[in-house]
């Protein structure tokens, strides 16, 4: 017998959402859609005529969220979105073993679907993070977060300056490009302020960052690394080029793998920062995850049904087996665990929502991990870590730690001026390496173990 | 090519390396550094008091066996003294065996052992009646659920009989890792905001509780029982290939061999989880029928045998808890013989 879409109970129903919640097309695209605005809107993070970076991988997620963007933008003025988007490619090719070939043949069919998107973009290779000054790993004092009739205020006054070039009647449809128009750059336009990479970028920067992606031990820190590395690079041209928000394309599913797969790392402390809808650690760039409540289901469903481009490019674990990562292992086990019990990945992604960004005995947030910018979780007298002779460094392997010891004073002073890295051994230490892991979380701290013991351990972390 | 030698004592050669370090150790290097953890484990965290009466749940596992025999070493040097209780849950062909490994324990290292029985403590409902009554409905038993709740009602109990101030469990970091795991996979929000610490301080009148292995992963467990020689029951729980447990358990296994800190790790950030407000659970009042320590108004326990006696044996089990306040119509036809009112702890 006929079936109709569970919503307007008329229209032909081409997908299932859940548990045998048919919808049509028409009706699927308002939920997705919605879902969209919703997150946005009910979080009231993007203030109008905000700069925002769109971070896109290529893949289906943050495909869908550039699309989304895109659409939100053109409509009528009512509905519309109302901040100032960027796109920002990162080529990863180098640390993921691609050969030059297929990373040109990749670029050109990004660039076309960056042109056909048509917002200012920015596309960089991750070897451009060797360039990066040790200040990116500073964190630029927050900017006070507003009261909430701060946002409703900037909203109003957004809306009153949009009414005033026009009279009486229809809205005027060139006032959205106009207002657009002086911020925009040109398409084709370079990204101005970074180190000048005419073309690709150099072989020798090439082989570096393979070299340093060879040099580690365990694919587990592989991507723990890329992701870091990544996200200074992102960071840095959010701040070079105005950007106050940079949007990542996770979806729910992705945020539950993800929250699991940090909960395993030793991140326990950071998952709410982590995975929650905002992360703030950076100070003055946010990060926002506006496709945290798409699952990764619909997002398929939509990029076929309504033809969102995307470039797949493969990513550094694409064909590895199950159990080469930490990453790859949840990834497997949750999904296969969600045939078993259909509702653990939204289980596991409502209780993410619960997590609060707070230290657990509310103390004020100390001196912050160099490589992730989190507020270090780890102090000497950690019970679990003080067994764990891999992390500190200080306790000899023999004996356990009876009496308290007086935790080590840092060589390098906490602070802002931090960032210049390690003063060089001028402290007495024997090892720079020890130096660097004091500064780290404990998360970061295991994922260093897998590096080469030399301090070379990725930029803003050698001896600047 | 032959063992290195010991990096402690660095004359006998090294049987095992420590799967934590990496160290490599002979067997009497490694059950000393055992015995001095689990000592500053208690001493750090100020577990257990001089002069503390210390009930040590003992199922006859490698865990409770090794976590007694460890206690007893370290008995004169913390002042206490020591009570074996051992639960009997009523599961043929598996707890009476383990039983015995119990007995022979207790004969061996001369400590008083107690043993109390659901059978007497819950009305007649043995383990193996729970799990008839909850077959066949449909989903796996969850009688593992019943288990658990009962036998830490039984422990204490146990432990009230024998004047103890004080209960220790050999749960060991796996143990904590994997219920870490199961607690997220769950969306288990109350169980996560009580969890990672270092046992209970003892709420509302109940005995504190701690785990003096927690920061021992499992494999070292298993390396000491060896090295000392302990006699102990390791056959799996009948019922066990049900519990959820399993597939936390599964994915650790894995986890591990992938980067062999995980389990640590997991109790690191297990530590380290902050919980919003709005998500902590109501400080617990107490139960209308035994005064126990509850969120609602009956206790887990009770509200679990109540479902079983009313024919009922879901009702206190997942988030519906529907009916709970219902009164059942007397003279129940699931109630088993010879029952008496729940007693009073």
């Amino acid at each position: 017998h006929e079936q109709k879409c569970v919503k307007c109970k008329e229209g032909p129903p081409v997908v299932v959402i859940r548990a045998g919640d048919a919808f049509c097309r028409d009706c699927f695209k308002a939920f997705y859609v919605h879902k969209f605005r919703a997150m946005l809107g009910k979080n009231r993070l993007i203030f109008p005529g905000e700069k925002v970076l769109l971070a896109w991988s290529g893949g289906p997620s943050s495909s869908s969220m550039v699309w989304q963007v895109l659409e939100g933008l053109s409509q009528d003025s009512a509905k519309r979105l109302r901040f100032v988007p960027g796109v920002i490619y990162v080529d990863e090719g180098a640390a993921c073993g691609q050969s030059a070939e297929d990373r040109a043949e990749t670029l050109a069919q990004v660039k076309l679907v960056l042109q056909t998107v048509g917002f200012p973009w920015h596309l960089v290779a991750l070897e451009e993070v060797f360039g990066l000054p040790p200040s990116v790993l500073c964190c630029s004092v927050p900017e006070p977060t507003g009261a909430e009739g701060a946002y409703k205020a900037a909203v109003d006054s957004f809306l009153r300056q949009q009414h005033v070039p026009q009279g009486e009647g229809a809205q005027d449809g060139s006032s959205p490009a106009q207002e657009q128009g002086q911020l925009c750059q040109p398409p084709m336009q370079k990204p101005l302020g970074l180190p000048s990479l005419a073309g690709s970028p150099a072989a020798a920067q090439t082989e570096a960052l393979s070299r340093l992606f060879h040099s580690v031990k365990t694919l587990t820190a592989k991507e723990e690394l890329l992701q870091t590395l990544r996200t200074h690079l992102i960071l840095h041209v959010a701040r070079a080029h105005g950007y106050s928000k940079v949007m990542t394309g996770e979806s729910c599913t992705r945020l539950a793998v993800k929250l699991m797969t940090n909960l395993a790392l030793g991140r326990g402390a950071f998952l709410a920062w982590d995975t929650g809808f905002s992360d703030e650690r950076h100070g003055d760039v946010v990060l926002v995850r506006p496709m945290r409540d798409h699952t990764l289901k619909e997002v398929a469903f939509y990029n076929r049904l309504f033809a969102v481009p995307s470039v797949f490019t493969p990513a550094i674990d694409t064909k590895a087996p199950e159990k080469a990562s930490i990453h790859r292992l949840m990834e497997a086990f949750l999904l296969r665990l969600q045939t078993q019990f259909p509702s653990t990945v939204s289980t596991v992604y409502r209780t993410s929502e619960k997590l609060a960004k707070a230290p657990r005995d509310g103390r004020a947030a100390g001196p912050r991990c160099l490589l992730c910018m989190c507020a270090l979780d780890v102090d000497d007298a950690d019970s679990a870590t003080a067994f764990g002779a891999q992390t500190s460094p200080h306790f000899s392997p023999m004996q356990p730690p009876a009496e308290a010891r007086p935790p080590p004073a840092p060589c390098c002073v906490p602070g802002v001026g931090r960032a210049q890295g390690c003063c060089r051994g001028a402290c007495g230490r024997e090892n720079p390496h020890v130096c660097v892991i004091e500064q780290l979380c404990y998360g970061c701290r295991v994922n260093m173990k897998d590096l080469s013991p030399r301090p070379a351990g990725g930029p803003g972390v050698s001896d600047r | 090519m032959p063992a290195p030698p010991c990096t402690s004592c660095h004359t006998a050669r090294a049987a095992l390396r420590r799967p934590r370090s990496g160290h490599a150790l002979c067997g009497a290097c490694f059950c000393a550094t055992f015995e001095a953890e689990v000592l500053h484990t208690v001493l750090a965290g100020r577990l257990l008091p001089p002069g503390a009466v210390v009930a040590v749940g003992a199922s006859g596992g490698k865990d409770s066996t090794v976590l007694a025999h460890v206690l007893r070493e370290l008995a004169p040097r913390l002042d206490i003294s020591l009570q074996l209780v051992a639960v009997d849950e009523g599961i043929g062909g598996y707890r009476d065996a383990a039983l015995a490994a119990v007995q022979r324990q207790a004969a061996r290292w001369e400590l008083p052992l107690t043993v109390v029985a659901y059978a007497d403590l819950f009305g007649g409902w043995t383990m193996d009646a729970v799990a008839r009554s909850t077959a066949g409905l449909g989903r796996s038993r969850s009688c593992c659920t019943f288990c658990g709740v009962l036998r830490r009602r039984a422990l204490e109990e146990g432990a009230r009989l024998v004047g103890a101030t004080h209960i220790v469990t050999g749960h060991n970091a796996d143990d904590m890792a994997e219920t870490v795991l199961m607690n997220f996979l769950r969306g288990d929000t109350g169980r996560l905001a009580r969890g990672g610490g270092l046992g209970s301080p003892g709420e509302g009148g109940a005995l504190p509780r701690c785990r003096p292995l927690q920061f021992a992963s499992q494999k070292e467990v298993v390396l000491y029982a060896h090295f000392r020689r302990l006699d102990y029951f390791s056959e799996e729980c009948v019922y066990a290939p049900e519990a959820f447990r399993g597939h936390a358990r599964d994915l650790l296994k894995r986890l591990e061999a992938a980067r062999p800190s995980a389990v640590l790790d997991l109790v690191h950030s297990a530590e380290r989880l902050a919980l919003a407000p709005a998500a902590l659970p109501p400080r617990p009042g107490a139960c209308s029928r035994c005064g126990a320590l509850a969120s609602r108004a009956l206790c887990q326990a009770c509200a679990l045998l109540d479902g079983l006696n009313r024919g009922r044996p879901r009702l206190a089990i997942g988030k519906g808890r529907r009916g709970l306040d219902e009164e059942g119509p007397p003279g129940d036809r699931a109630r088993p013989p010879a029952s008496e009112a729940i007693p009073a702890f």
